[in-house]
């Protein structure tokens, strides 16, 4: 068996198992833990995908800052386990077989798409699209004006959050 | 041997790995030994002594000491993350390390790159990718100890190292941007040669990027927790931070990630800013190549007079074996071929020892930080003179394209 095959399945696997977890897990760094995992695994899939610059931001992003931003403020609130409730009768009867048929079609959509056969193909294999140096010349020059506009957006939000977050001067 | 044959890279990186697995466990080991030693002597004492000659079996029995302790953990404490914490920050430690280069590439043995684990076209990211996440040994042991100490060690630790990541990154940016690349072998080979005007100086990053490498060196005695910014287990006020609660070998995997963390940014240090593997001297001066060896001899030859002269009962028949190693040792690195080929290993080592020996000097000198001298020294001198850095370095490489193109 190809081992690039083996392990796309093995990391798709845990990930999916890692969403679960997010969401059953009753402690709230377990569930942190959980994202981190997912996160892993999502790493190692674009590493598979021939997008090895894609793999090492996400990790170093998404697990290295923002989940070590949440673990802090998990640890510095001391948040405890969170409380559960009966599920509701609408959830149960309606929500559940709703989601299954989502699944469902979004994994009927992704099998037919030619984006999810070009995916499936690219296992393995290298991306030219990917590649460093190509990515940098199109985020630099193709899309510089989103690129920087988001950047812009992303300092409104911080900004946002700070003046919620002062206090009222006394 | 079919399978062997099929995979040979697969079995090639098994083996590599194996091997330094054992050389970076042992040099972690008699990391700690250098460490004692080094910081004994600035203080006019002699550091361990007893075990072995000059204490050169105190990490052994170290090692079995924390093996066959008892290992404590606390009822209220999370068992699954208490266990996995200490798994996490070693084993993120030690692969940091297999990604990094020890000597060039196209040395061989047996068809494969013998001091090359895995050659990775983006290796530096890799590694800051790795790094990045071993915060969460830290903040995690902190968490599940459920000890009072242990959790604000932890989020002292955790606050520390976020911020002072944003510097060390940053700091190596300039580094990027001069060499054009993210590949280690890359960065090395752009530091080849010497400069046009000052022909005896090696062309080595540290000479451009010399505010670089000082934030760098800054930042990542920060981001390894060490002595002045030892904040997350600062005995005097936290009992011993993140792992008051760790008995053991689980404490020991703590001490040897925290060695393997230091090892991992002395080499990125090395490659980035003092030319990796490559030689301070000119090809031509062929002599070199015969410096390991004439060194290893030297070293015989003291250990020899020791052994003859100075050393008694035990500690003489140590002195013995010793003299022996360094002998048989010597005599193979001056056999030409062997010669040749360890010289990127040896300049390596030397550079990494050498920055080993400034981080042990800064514990045997400086003071600890106060909490708020850290975070302000962080934020508002690390990062902007490291990004002050950055926007030099690049305004000045892209000024001549401006001019003439």
């Amino acid at each position: 068996m190809n081992i690039a095959i083996l392990m796309f399945f093995v990391c798709a696997l845990l990930a999916v198992a890692g969403a679960v977890v997010l969401i059953l897990a009753q402690e709230p760094i377990h569930s942190a833990l959980a994202l981190v995992l997912v996160m892993m695994a999502l790493a190692v899939l674009y590493l598979l995908l021939g997008a090895p610059f894609i793999a090492a931001v996400q990790v170093i992003v998404y697990a290295g800052a923002v989940m070590v931003l949440f673990v802090f403020v998990i640890m510095l609130l001391n948040a405890g386990v969170e409380e559960r409730t009966d599920f509701s009768k609408i959830a149960k009867f309606a929500g559940v077989p709703l989601g299954f048929l989502l699944l469902l079609e979004i994994a009927h959509w992704l099998a037919h798409s030619p984006i999810g056969t070009a995916i499936a193909n690219g296992v393995g294999s290298s991306n030219e699209a990917a590649d460093t140096a190509n990515l940098s010349e199109m985020l630099f020059r193709q899309y510089l004006f989103p690129f920087e506009a988001t950047s812009i957006l992303i300092l409104i939000a911080i900004l946002g959050a700070l003046v919620l977050a002062r206090k009222e001067p006394s | 041997m079919g399978f062997i044959s099929q995979h040979p890279v697969l079995v090639a990186a098994v083996v590599k790995v194996a091997v330094l697995l054992f050389i970076v466990m042992t040099g972690l080991a008699y990391l700690t030994w250098l460490e004692r030693k080094v910081i004994a002597h600035i203080q006019s004492r002699w550091g361990p002594y007893n075990v072995g000659a000059h204490g050169l079996l105190q990490p052994l029995a170290d090692g079995l000491k924390f093996l066959f302790k008892e290992d404590v953990m606390p009822p209220i404490a999370d068992r699954l993350i208490y266990t996995l914490a200490p798994f996490l920050a070693l084993s993120l430690g030690l692969t940091a390390i297999a990604l990094i280069p020890f000597g060039p590439p196209e040395r061989l043995f047996l068809g494969q790159p013998i001091f090359v684990v895995s050659d990775i076209n983006l290796g530096l990211l890799f590694v800051f990718a790795i790094t990045s996440m071993g915060v969460y040994g830290v903040a995690l042991a902190g968490w599940s100890s459920n000890s009072k100490y242990a959790l604000l060690g932890g989020l002292r630790s955790s606050a520390q190292m976020i911020s002072y990541e944003v510097s060390l990154t940053i700091s190596v940016v300039g580094v990027l941007l001069l060499a054009g690349s993210l590949d280690f072998n890359q960065l090395i080979e752009a530091q080849r040669g010497y400069f046009r005007y000052l022909p005896f100086i090696p062309r080595w990053n540290i000479v451009p990027q010399i505010i670089g490498f000082l934030c760098y060196l800054t930042a990542a005695i920060a981001e390894t927790n060490r002595v002045p910014f030892d904040l997350p287990e600062a005995e005097t006020e936290l009992v011993a931070g993140f792992h008051t609660e760790y008995s053991a070998f689980k404490f020991a995997m703590f001490f040897m990630a925290e060695y393997a963390n230091m090892i991992t940014v002395s080499c990125l240090a090395t490659i980035l800013f003092l030319g990796g593997w490559l030689s301070p001297f000119p090809d031509t001066w062929t002599w070199q190549n015969y410096l390991p060896g004439a060194g290893l001899l030297l070293l015989a030859a003291y250990c020899a007079w020791n052994t003859v002269s100075e050393m008694r009962g035990f500690a003489r028949l140590q002195f013995a074996v010793v003299t022996m190693l360094a002998l048989g040792g010597g005599l193979v690195c001056l056999y030409p071929p062997v010669a040749v080929h360890i010289q990127g290993p040896f300049w390596f080592t030397a550079k990494i020892l050498g920055i080993l020996f400034f981080y042990i000097w800064m514990r045997a000198t400086l003071p600890r930080f106060r909490y708020d001298q850290l975070m302000s020294f962080g934020w508002k001198l690390l990062l902007p003179v490291s990004i002050a850095n950055l926007v030099v370095t690049a305004f000045v490489i892209v000024w001549p394209l401006l001019r003439h193109g």
